[in-house]
């Protein structure tokens, strides 16, 4: 059992204007087994709480704790909270010229198990969690996310998931800009994960098109740096009918 | 002294092809070719002295230690700066390669260069004969100061990689004029790969005496600290259906390191439907160092299949170390795949795996970076 506490978590990012704040007091707990959605309109900050618990430099966490089976998060270096069970499926994953897809998932994994997996069992490994995900074996001698299509990148993001079996995920819109056939491949492959690691998931995203396929077991609804209202999943029908006017109408 | 006549001047073009050193001037800074050299620190080298001449090391049948003076040295190269000028002059011994006609060498012929005295003059040839192969590579990390030419003369159809490693400390000044002629149908590849070093001026000129010709000019650079590289390349394009690519690429790190490149590319008005292009990319490690990139094209035809340029010189990305630490990878392991990454394409042109994970190593050893491979 593993558990991701978030307590009163306030972050900021420095711009040009200053320093502006983002997250106002984000409390939260993720457990092993369930799945938390997260949702919220554009610029509610909910892509920021995924940076800030993965330990983005961009943004400052001003107050608050994040904390892992009790260990301190903020007290950790990025690839620390990786090795600690943290993965961030991110919304834009960047390009790295000249790094393949096989040299880096090798790297990673040899980093968060402690050891280089043997060639033979990791080439299966690798080649089984590509063929689940419906991708073409040619996809590991690619460079990182170069010329990767959106469904492609997404997917990347996920066969990642599965590799790196983190104890705690957090998925940053992986449905944006997928059709519904690789929404579907996706979507079955957190399941998949899931089910063979009773992981805690968070999921954020901006539509509720991905809880058909992924179930969350609660809602929350995040607007203006914030949780303004925790629910079941009809939490999540209702703002699909009604969108998130109530909670910008509240918020005014 | 030698009744070559020089190819008629254009705005690329070298002016003064010459080996009587008094027939350049010596230089001020202010001249096109050496604005951006700090020629305060190489005066000596604009002025015969009294130098060694440097030898190599080398299993190699084909190598041989010969006099200056020696008849099988190229006749019909000259020097088209002073520097290159003063070292032919000063020189006393070449380094002769020669791969006779028809001539297929697999292993690569290594050359370690050798020198007794802290300054130096090197004139090294390589030549190869019509339809011979051979790869040559040139080792230098001996850390003293050196000023000379590497001329290498392709004959028809032959294949020639050649490979110039430089590895030095920062006090350490080298001038490389490096000239290749290319045959009928000959295939050149060049890889110029200069770790460190004070001051470190490379000058590769490509020409063509035939059509057909194809020739491809890589560059890895790496500077910290306080260190000076220009590298200034020439490609003249004087015979048709040629082909020339050049790409070169840097990462620098520290306040005061300075990287110049200059791809200067003359296409001929007779050197019709030829393919050229010419790319640098610099990466910059931190905030510290200046790259200067200046791509030059003239083109004297219109009738060419493609030419073009690229420069581009970018920082360290931190979202790709973001990105590869989210998913467990040490910081410093991060920096060694990324940079690993940047210097591939070019890396990968050398077909030796020794040789090119000894340039790796090369490269990661000068970024103080542990080897977690």
């Amino acid at each position: 059992m593993s558990s991701l506490v978030i307590t009163d978590l306030h972050a900021s990012v420095i711009t040009d204007a200053g320093e502006s704040e983002i997250l106002r007091g984000v409390s939260l707990t993720v457990e092993s087994g369930t799945t938390n959605a997260i949702m919220g309109p554009n610029g509610s900050g909910k892509s920021t709480l995924a940076y800030v618990i993965a330990g983005h430099p961009k943004y400052t966490v001003t107050s608050g704790s994040i904390t892992l089976d009790g260990a301190d998060v903020l007290a950790m270096s990025v690839d620390e909270r990786a090795r600690a069970g943290l993965f961030l499926a991110m919304q834009y994953p960047v390009e790295i010229p000249g790094v393949s897809v096989s040299n880096f998932l090798r790297t990673s994994v040899t980093a968060l198990r402690g050891e280089a997996p043997k060639l033979r069992t990791w080439t299966k490994e690798m080649k089984d969690s590509m063929a689940d995900l419906q991708m073409d074996p040619s996809f590991a001698a690619r460079n990182v996310n170069e010329g990767f299509s959106g469904g492609e990148k997404k997917r990347h993001e996920i066969l990642q998931l599965g590799l790196m079996q983190p104890k705690i995920a957090v998925l940053d819109e992986t449905d944006s800009g997928l059709d519904v056939d690789a929404l579907k491949v996706v979507s079955e492959g957190v399941n998949r994960f899931k089910e063979a690691t009773d992981a805690g998931v968070l999921l954020i995203t901006h539509y509720t098109r991905i809880l058909r396929y992924i179930k969350p077991d609660v809602v929350h609804v995040f607007v203006d740096g914030r949780i303004v209202e925790t629910g079941g999943p009809e939490l999540a029908d209702s703002l699909e009918s009604e969108g998130y006017e109530r909670f910008a109408a509240a918020k005014a | 002294m030698s009744s070559v006549a020089a190819p008629p001047a254009t705005d690329l073009a070298p002016r003064i092809y010459s080996r009587n050193v008094d027939d350049f001037a010596i230089p001020l800074g202010r001249e096109e070719e050496w604005r951006f050299t700090p020629i305060s620190k190489i005066k000596d080298f604009f002025d015969v002295q009294d130098w060694a001449s440097i030898g190599c090391e080398t299993g190699s049948p084909f190598v041989e230690i010969v006099s200056i003076d020696d008849p099988r040295l190229n006749d019909s190269w000259l020097p088209t700066d002073r520097a290159s000028a003063v070292a032919r002059e000063g020189a006393s011994q070449a380094v002769l390669v020669s791969i006779p006609t028809e001539t297929e060498v697999a292993e690569p012929i290594v050359l370690q260069l050798t020198s007794t005295m802290l300054n130096n003059y090197a004139h090294i040839e390589v030549q190869t004969g019509a339809f011979a192969r051979a790869q040559v590579v040139i080792v230098h990390d001996s850390n003293v100061n050196v000023s000379g030419s590497i001329v290498a003369q392709l004959g028809d159809q032959s294949q020639l990689t050649l490979l110039s490693v430089i590895d030095a400390e920062e006090p350490v000044r080298q001038h490389w004029h490096w000239a290749s002629q290319l045959g009928r149908d000959a295939e050149f590849l060049g890889l110029s790969v200069s770790l460190g070093g004070g001051i470190i001026r490379t000058v590769p000129h490509i020409t063509y005496t035939a059509p057909g010709g194809s020739a491809q000019m890589l560059g890895a650079f790496l500077l910290t600290g306080q260190q000076f590289q220009e590298h200034r390349i020439l490609v003249d394009h004087s015979e048709p259906n040629c082909t020339s690519n050049v790409v070169y690429k840097g990462a620098l790190s520290g306040e005061g390191a300075h990287s110049v490149w200059v791809g200067d590319v003359l296409v001929r008005r007779e050197a019709t439907g030829i393919e050229t292009y010419e790319l640098n990319r610099n990466l910059l490690l931190d905030e510290g160092p200046r790259a200067d990139s200046v791509p030059n094209l003239e083109l004297e035809t219109g009738d060419v299949l493609s030419a073009g340029h690229a420069s581009a010189t970018g920082r360290f990305d931190d979202e790709q170390l973001f990105y590869l630490q989210s998913r467990g990878i040490p910081e410093s392991v991060a920096r060694h795949l990324v940079v690993r990454g940047f210097f591939v394409d070019v890396l990968a042109k050398v077909n030796d795996e020794v040789l090119r994970n000894n340039l790796m190593k090369r490269i990661e050893a000068r970024l103080g970076m542990v080897d977690h491979a």
